[in-house]
């Protein structure tokens, strides 16, 4: 049992956590393409990010004293997306217009387009050097607010990444906290086939940072992964979260081929009576 | 004389004082040190080279480290600027925005950022250092990403000016252009700067020269010879290629009607194209490139490889006498 968060605010999150699901479905459906695997697999984190972790003001987006939650792997923006606009930052009609013309929503994020993003991301490796710089730069003003990065496990194979853990490291950024979707895939196939990057804990023990693994899935888990993160000050930590792709939806977990393809409408149906009912566990108010 | 007098420019160019452009981008970033708390250095590697380092003595808390990692150099700035700070990045223009390319363009300028990029080492001007060191497309790859302004100064004294300008100047990106070697100062204190407004250096009616850096200095000298030979051309010191001052050299090309563009770079891509197309849809005109054609640098002193390269006031004066007789009758 956590020491940080009640299992009802659990039950609580674990709901909107699937109601962020059927978001991203609806809207990937919608748009005719995206990313399905890993918005799906990162439902749980980005609930506990948004509902109950982040230090922020979904009305006041810019608020200078705000956690900044960065997403490095851009191409996962429609859980974030969704989890923004059921926090309150702008109505959840909205979603519907992912990747259309005219959105503020575009396919991959943009700092400029839409408030609350923080920073524009797709091409991979980036984000955790755009991290340390908040960081470093919000250190030398004496800011408490905290900064999480969010990454996938295959964007570890680019050179900028690393770069980025060397410069966290050295600068002891206790303040900087990454956190790694570990779902095994990437656009080729999984990881270890495409290029391996296991040891990934030792990887990163050896560039000085602290190192937790977690079950991406178990939101108590993380949220006592999170608030460790916080006693550590003389290193940055990182959370490898242990995720399924696709998580929620059976015939795309584990699946690769989900990795850069939407749901048909067909499918999308199906897809989401699946999650209204937990997979046929309980009637929906829907049915 | 046709030298234009509210360019304040050294009376005698033959006694022009030398001075790298890179001690004018030093001397700038102390100057804002001392005037905008905001102001970071980061730097790859080279404080020294790029004069950074008289920053970094200065404000040492101000100034980051980070190796040599240049993808990183942009994105760490990227956080800096996002979180409210100023950076300004350091290193050779081959690595930045050589290396860097794509994270300049997502993290700063697609992100509308105030990065300031210095890419120092520009040009074949470097020397013996040879091709892998010399950049001569950097112009090209700042011009041509939306947001960014991009700034050629011709001397250490206008790079001093330019640094603290392209702080000042924009809440979005800028790429600020130098060089290694010692090179002639001809502007002043006086002469004045304002990014994305060309300076007239000297007037004449029968070519204009639009340049920036510092081959500017062997325009003018080509100028003043050519002056003897009854030839007088007008010289536009065009130090922001962007936004390009279409107006001021448009003023001057109606009357002259030809052109040539001189630049410490290849064709494709730099100022003689930024002035091509404004011309082709504004005043179309004759047009002479001074600048690289479509080849790498050489190891070699800089003055033998300015002429080699065609860049030197002998070549410009050849080029102004070409494009005189393209005019038409």
């Amino acid at each position: 049992m956590s020491e940080y968060i009640h299992d009802k605010k659990v039950k609580e999150l674990e709901v909107m956590a699937n109601k962020i699901r059927q978001s991203v479905i609806e809207m990937l459906v919608e748009a005719g393409s995206g990313h399905t695997a890993g918005s799906l697999g990162m439902a749980d984190i980005f609930t506990a990010f948004y509902f109950h972790i982040l230090n922020h003001d979904p009305k006041n987006p810019d608020w200078p004293d705000r956690d900044r939650l960065i997403l490095s792997n851009g191409h996962i923006c429609p859980v974030r997306y969704a989890a923004m606009a059921h926090a309150g930052y702008f109505p959840v009609e909205e979603l519907k217009t992912l990747r259309k013309f005219g959105s503020r929503l575009q396919g991959h994020p943009e700092r400029s387009a839409l408030p609350g993003v923080e920073t524009t991301s797709g091409p991979l490796g980036s984000g955790l050097g755009q991290a340390a710089g908040i960081a470093y730069g919000a250190r030398m003003d004496g800011k408490k607010f905290r900064v999480y990065c969010a990454m996938s496990d295959g964007e570890h194979e680019t050179g900028n990444l690393w770069e980025s853990a060397m410069f966290a490291g050295k600068n002891k950024l206790h303040n900087l906290t990454g956190i790694i979707d570990r779902n095994n895939i990437q656009i080729n196939g999984f990881t270890e086939d495409v290029m391996p990057l296991e040891p990934l804990r030792a990887k990163y023990e050896a560039f000085n940072w602290h190192v937790i693994d977690v079950d991406g899935h178990n939101i108590e888990e993380f949220v006592d992964a999170i608030e460790e993160t916080k006693a550590i000050f003389e290193k940055p930590t990182v959370i490898i979260a242990h995720t399924i792709p696709g998580k929620g939806i059976p015939e795309i977990e584990f699946d690769y081929d989900w990795h850069g393809k939407p749901p048909k409408p067909e499918e999308g149906e199906k897809f989401l009576r699946e999650l209204r009912t937990l997979g046929g566990k309980i009637k929906s108010e829907h049915e | 004389m046709n030298i234009n007098k509210d360019a304040f420019l050294i009376e005698d160019l033959s006694k022009a004082e030398k001075a790298p452009t890179r001690d004018g981008y030093g001397k700038g970033l102390v100057d804002l040190g001392e005037k905008d708390e905001r102001v970071v250095v980061l730097c790859a590697d080279l404080a020294e080279s790029t004069r950074s380092h008289w920053f970094k003595e200065k404000f040492p808390d101000r100034y980051i480290e980070i190796g040599v990692a240049e993808q990183n150099l942009a994105a760490i700035a990227s956080g800096l600027a996002n979180y409210g700070k100023i950076p300004f990045i350091s290193s050779y223009a081959v690595f930045s925005p050589g290396r860097n390319n794509e994270q300049i363009r997502t993290t700063i300028s697609l992100s509308i950022l105030p990065v300031k990029i210095a890419g120092a080492h520009a040009g074949v001007s470097v020397g013996p250092d040879g091709a892998t060191h010399q950049a001569l497309e950097d112009i090209a790859l700042m011009r041509v990403q939306p947001n960014m302004t991009v700034v050629v100064p011709c001397d250490a004294i206008e790079t001093r000016k330019a640094t603290i300008a392209i702080s000042d100047c924009c809440a979005g990106p800028a790429y600020l252009r130098f060089g290694r070697e010692k090179s002639p100062i001809f502007t002043t204190e006086k002469t004045p700067f304002q990014i994305g407004k060309a300076i007239v250096l000297r007037e004449g009616n029968d070519a204009t020269i639009v340049g920036c850096g510092m081959l500017l200095y062997n325009a003018l000298v080509a100028a003043e010879e050519l002056s003897k030979e009854g030839i007088e051309v007008a010289v536009i010191n065009s130090h922001t290629v962007k936004p390009l001052d279409v107006e001021t050299i448009l003023n001057s090309v109606k009357k002259t009607k030809a052109v040539v563009s001189v630049e410490e770079h290849q064709i494709a891509g730099g100022l003689g194209s930024a002035v091509a197309e404004a011309l082709s849809q504004n005043f179309p005109a004759p047009q002479e490139f001074i600048g690289i054609r479509d080849r790498f640098g050489k190891s070699g002193e800089t003055d033998e490889l300015i002429e080699a390269f065609g860049m030197g006031s002998k070549s410009i004066k050849e080029a102004v006498k070409k494009v005189i007789k393209r005019k038409s009758k």
